[in-house]
């Protein structure tokens, strides 16, 4: 069953015109995912690539029911285009943009508050279903259907995760890219929340790193509800403080954010910590060969 | 994106939060005569994208425009060094000199983003003049934190329950007020990540005054202040960092010996990890980002390479959308172009794969294929010895 996504999930594109929009789009759709609509203002009334392009996300989900919103709006009109979907009934936003104004970010976060549309991202690769159902950017051929849920931070890191454990033979629910940017949607604790009451999710592999408190607070939260072993790795252990790594959200402030903090955080909660970024399959394995052991101990 | 204490200021200003009367001098005589105009006792502060500068000898007290202009020439000919700029410290290419304020009660104001509310939030403390973090860890019931709905905005309540807390009474405690609304209103018609004000000081004439302000904007935002990119003092940035802006990469200097260029800065951070892992001393992190084309890959290796530290590089490319063979004309080009024979390792993977490792081996280049993250950081240490 998975989280979030599943073979009938029906897409909506918002930005579909533009050249990452279409491509992506069409990289998708060869996935197997069901995309029935676009939006661009101003463009509807056209077909691209046989798909119907809407003004509106309204008209667009009036007339093909898209429940599922990929996002490819550019930066400044990006946190507009996730308010829009929400009015208009859409139940999961996926917001790939990147670059869109923290002032911006905090309003849209404030405003979706006692709405039902859950967001994931921005400035993330997207989440995927292996098998059934692919929103966003991330290579589909390294994905294998199983029951390792994945979140994280990351999109290439999560593309060399995933690939490990499915040279393991450790295939994944689904995986949800929460994005790089201080402020997004769905945090770790809400996609380990809906993989601990996923009957089809028996593990989940967590990727965090350096900057903001997340990881430590999914620690917590771990050691309080989780009933499914959990592994991760945090990258950025030798990033020094005070710079921004590439991401908006991944800089050390005031001795704040360091993996090294993350990790003892983590360890000290039960997850199983990868010390290195090539042993990441190899201590989801470990992590659950930890839990097999209790339960056969205990029982 | 960081600015100068004289630039925070004056956009401060802007918004009528006082700041003390001040010039900034390019040079030891524009130093001189804006110490006469200050009538000869003023304050020399040297403006660095970093703070620290005090107790370096970065801000000075002094009695005569005389002092002040020998204070200006040494500042401008060596580079400062502060507990935050790092042992190379930084050019000092402008001096703001500003009037001797005789100060009454220090205190800290600052609006910063709070990534656990997902909110801006207000930090005030009657510690003035200090760190922040260091009050934080000594005495944290002085600090007074605010968390601001984007809704309602800040209230003048709210605003008013700060300056009480704060021990301010009468005029003061109402200017208080007025000030700390203007600054939420800077924050945010700013795009700021941070606006701090340490110490914003009562004068002994009974004035609000902020003595220091430190500015950071949103990088995300500047595409709505096109002011913002000519405010940047380029002397305080890494040449390196600075050409890899041009062309949209994402670069930071470091002091190893290892290049790396990686797609995706989750996983350049992990490749950074993963060759410390091995012994190696990474040179630099470089996010050569998604989708890249061929001239983009061979900046990024160029900019790599006129590290002089780098004696090896390490690329590290997980795909999906970038084609292996795109990037490995882009390596071959940009090798070829300097003349590399520096030693350097491809891990790719994505499509075209083979034809991208065909192309490697092909070149003539000093160039080794790993086959997984941990087997190609092997090997760069391995050949560099």
């Amino acid at each position: 069953m998975s989280i979030l996504l599943n073979k009938n999930s029906k897409i909506v594109v918002q930005g579909i015109t533009g050249r990452s929009g279409l491509f992506h789009t069409q990289l998708c759709r060869e996935y197997g995912t069901k995309v029935v609509a676009g939006v661009t203002p101003g463009k509807g009334g056209i077909h691209i690539e046989g798909i119907p392009v809407f003004n509106t996300v309204e008209e667009a989900v009036h007339y093909t029911k898209a429940d599922v919103s990929m996002i490819f709006v550019p930066p400044p009109a990006a946190a507009d285009a996730i308010l829009e979907a929400a009015d208009a009934g859409i139940d999961l936003a996926i917001c790939i943009t990147e670059g869109i104004p923290v002032r911006d970010m905090v309003l849209a976060r404030r405003l979706l508050e006692g709405k039902k549309m859950k967001l994931v991202g921005p400035n993330c690769p997207g989440v995927i279903t292996p098998g059934e159902c692919k929103v966003g950017i991330m290579p589909g051929y390294i994905h294998k259907p199983g029951r390792i849920g994945v979140v994280s931070r990351s999109g290439t890191l999560t593309y060399e995760a995933v690939k490990q454990l499915s040279d393991m033979g450790l295939g994944q629910s689904t995986c949800v890219g929460i994005g790089g940017d201080p402020i997004i949607g769905m945090k770790f604790i809400d996609c380990l929340d809906l993989f601990n009451k996923d009957p089809d999710t028996e593990a989940v592999f967590m990727i965090g790193e350096i900057g903001g408190g997340a990881e430590e607070d999914a620690a917590h939260w771990i050691k309080a509800n989780m009933k499914k072993p959990v592994a991760a790795f945090i990258a950025g252990v030798t990033a020094p403080q005070g710079k921004r790594m590439g991401h908006a959200g991944a800089i050390i402030t005031g001795g704040k954010g360091k993996a090294e903090d993350k990790i003892r955080t983590l360890v000290e909660c039960g997850v199983t910590v990868a010390m290195s970024p090539t042993k990441m399959g190899a201590a989801m394995q470990e992590a659950l060969n930890t839990a097999l052991h209790n339960t056969t101990v205990t029982s | 994106m960081n600015i100068h204490e004289y630039q925070a200021k004056e956009i401060l200003s802007s918004f009528g939060i006082p700041v003390p009367r001040g010039r900034v001098a390019l040079n030891s005589d524009q130093v001189e005569r804006a110490a006469k105009e200050m009538g000869g006792r003023c304050v020399v502060k040297a403006q660095i994208y970093a703070g620290g500068r005090g107790k370096a000898g970065g801000v000075k007290l002094v009695h005569h425009p005389e002092q002040a202009q020998e204070l200006g020439k040494e500042l401008f000919t060596r580079k400062l060094v502060t507990p935050q700029t790092g042992p190379e410290g930084l050019r000092v290419r402008r001096i703001l000199i500003e009037e001797a304020v005789e100060i009454s009660r220090e205190f800290y104001l600052s609006i910063t983003l709070d990534r656990e509310t997902s909110r801006y939030c207000l930090i005030a403390s009657a510690e003035g003049g200090v760190e922040i973090e260091e009050v934080a860890q000594r005495s944290p019931e002085k600090i007074h934190v605010l968390t601001i709905d984007p809704f309602t905005g800040l209230r003048p309540y709210q605003a008013r329950k700060i300056a009480l807390a704060l021990g301010l009474n009468g005029t003061v405690c109402e200017d208080c007020v007025e000030l700390i609304l203007n600054l939420y209103r800077c924050c945010l018609e700013k795009d700021c990540f941070l606006v701090e004000i340490n110490p914003l000081v009562v004068t002994k004439a009974g004035w609000l005054m902020a003595m220091d302000a430190k500015m950071n904007f949103d990088d995300n935002a500047i595409f709505r202040h096109r002011e913002y990119p000519d405010m940047l003092d380029y002397s305080q940035l890494d040449p390196l960092e600075i050409s890899a802006g041009k062309y949209d990469l994402s670069y930071i200097k470091l002091t190893g010996n290892v290049g790396c260029m990686v797609n995706g800065a989750g996983l350049a951070m992990a490749t950074l990890d993963v060759l410390k892992e091995f012994g190696a001393e990474p040179a630099n992190f470089l996010d050569v980002g998604g989708g890249s084309t061929r001239e983009k890959v061979a900046e990024a290796f160029k900019i790599i390479l006129q590290d002089s530290d780098v004696k090896g590089v390490f690329v590290n490319i997980f795909g999906g959308i970038m084609r292996c063979d795109v990037i490995a004309q882009g390596i071959i080009e940009a090798a070829s172009e300097v003349q590399c024979t520096l030693p350097i390792v491809v891990r790719m993977d994505g499509s075209k794969v083979e034809e991208g490792k065909k192309l490697l081996l092909e070149s003539g280049l000093n160039v080794q294929i790993g086959e997984n993250l941990g087997d190609g950081a092997g090997k760069i240490v391995a050949m560099l010895g």
